[in-house]
């Protein structure tokens, strides 16, 4: 009961700080929108070879908005030393982690998948791969959250962290793009896309279950 | 501990004192590298000269020699050190960690030596220096992998700190290197199947597969005495205060 009322706690705090401060809610969702209408361009107004390509420019996009909006996960807390409190709490570290990680999905994958139909539109994607984009930005990016959130443990307490991150975190995010591109590429074509949307699942529950262990480890190293 | 025999459990003991340890991998090179001067030249008299030439692919499959065992040392490599990064994060060996970091770099020479032989072998038989095979693309994430712990180890300034950070990623990456690998091969794959590993029988000749054998425990050995060079420099480096340093640093004087 106690646990949980701390679990909620935490991510309601982080939310609050979230909406007190909404230019990191709203970097990573202009990114997104930005380097998706920068592929039009540079490729040229081809209909069909955007169409083709359009759910791997959805998907890259969406794994480097991600990867950008991660700095904040972990930053502010550990600048103002709230991160060492959270650490000495009785709890366990890796459910307070988790919470961190809830929220911050909350304000930077969440808002992805309300962007996403208007930006599939702008690459003339089919109307009926739209519902398995959605579905897979929805099992995805909690994954690319909590991934995303062991890189970033690890390098909080580096000056220059943001460069070595996207070497950390990038390889790792290679499952879900083959299978979340794939899926919308086949749900383009009016295939089924059955296996891949389990394959994304377990990956999801894998990555709920594992990533919090290396997440509380890395942080308590970061912060001795 | 009670199942592990009493000598094993002195001789690890043993080891995990910097000045024994340095000294004893000072007394073992030479056997070493006789052994792996040794292999090697067998491995490669048998597969350059004695091994017949392939019906279909003529004398250029003889890359395998140092392909397939470059390939193979990649991985093995990355489990090492993840294994070594785990002992070390559990119970705070020093030198566990050592062999750890003093492994990333061999390892991605390894990666890259198999890309880059792979490359050099896929021209004239598939007609391209690089296609997105399954394979050649995980080969290619294991290299940024490997090049992801080099730069975490090199970003952190306190070394002690640095490999418990780099033990992590190393599990947290061998968690992964399964996963990375069946999705990669679902994706797309063209490469050849395995050859040697096959459950049945090996789908590739006698006098083929010795040599390659050879070759590959050759590797192992090239890998041992890089890594334990590597090993004593990153010991000297971070045990320069210590006493028995010193102590030889001023004898050999």
């Amino acid at each position: 009961m106690f646990l949980s009322r701390a679990f909620f706690a935490v991510i309601r705090r982080d939310l609050v700080l979230a909406l007190r401060r909404r230019s990191e809610i709203a970097n990573p969702l202009l990114f997104f929108i930005l380097v998706i209408t920068l592929f039009p361009l540079g490729i040229g107004a081809q209909p069909h070879l955007l169409q083709a390509i359009a759910p791997g420019i959805i998907w890259v996009s969406a794994l480097l908005a991600a990867m950008l909006s991660l700095d904040s996960l972990f930053r502010s807390d550990f600048d103002d030393g709230s991160l060492e409190q959270m650490l000495l709490s009785p709890h366990p570290t890796t459910v307070l982690v988790l919470a961190k990680i809830i929220a911050h999905w909350l304000v930077t994958g969440l808002p992805l998948l309300i962007v996403a139909p208007l930006l599939a539109v702008f690459l003339g994607m089919p109307n009926h791969s739209l519902g398995t984009l959605l579905l897979t930005l929805l099992l995805g990016t909690p994954v690319l959250s909590l991934i995303g959130a062991v890189g970033v443990a690890l390098t909080v307490g580096l000056r220059r962290g943001g460069m070595i991150l996207s070497l950390l975190v990038l390889p790792l995010y290679v499952p879900v793009l083959i299978f979340a591109g794939n899926a919308v590429q086949m749900a383009g074509s009016g295939l089924p896309v059955d296996a891949q949307i389990n394959i994304l699942i377990a990956i999801l529950l894998m990555a709920l279950v594992l990533a919090p262990l290396p997440v509380a480890a890395a942080l308590k190293m970061s912060i001795s | 501990m009670f199942l592990i025999p009493d000598p094993v459990v002195r001789f690890f003991h043993r080891m995990a004192s910097p000045p024994h340890f340095y000294a004893f991998s000072q007394r073992l090179m030479p056997w070493l590298v006789v052994i792996f001067l040794l292999l090697t030249a067998a491995g490669l008299y048998g597969g350059l000269y004695l091994a017949p030439a392939d019906y279909q692919q003529g004398d250029s499959y003889r890359i395998i020699y140092i392909h397939v065992p470059s390939a193979w040392m990649s991985l093995f490599i990355y489990v090492v050190m993840a294994v070594a990064g785990a002992i070390g994060l559990v119970w705070r060996i020093k030198l566990a960690e050592i062999v750890a970091i003093s492994s990333a770099p061999i390892g991605a020479s390894f990666t890259f030596i198999a890309l880059v032989t792979g490359s050099l072998w896929g021209k004239p038989m598939w007609g391209t220096w690089w296609v997105w095979d399954a394979r050649l693309t995980s080969e290619l994430i294991l290299l940024f992998l490997y090049l992801g712990v080099i730069g975490l180890y090199g970003a952190i300034d306190d070394k002690r700190t640095a490999s418990r950070a780099v033990a992590i990623l190393a599990l947290v990456g061998v968690v992964n290197i399964p996963i990375i690998h069946y999705s990669v091969e679902w994706w797309n794959t063209l490469h050849q199947g395995p050859t040697v590993t096959k459950m049945d029988k090996p789908s590739i000749h006698v006098s083929m597969l010795v040599p390659l054998l050879l070759m590959a425990a050759s590797f192992k050995f090239y890998y041992l005495i890089a890594m334990l060079q590597q090993a004593r420099i990153e010991l000297l480096l971070r045990e320069r205060n210590a006493q028995w340093v010193k102590n030889m640093i001023s004898e050999s004087k």
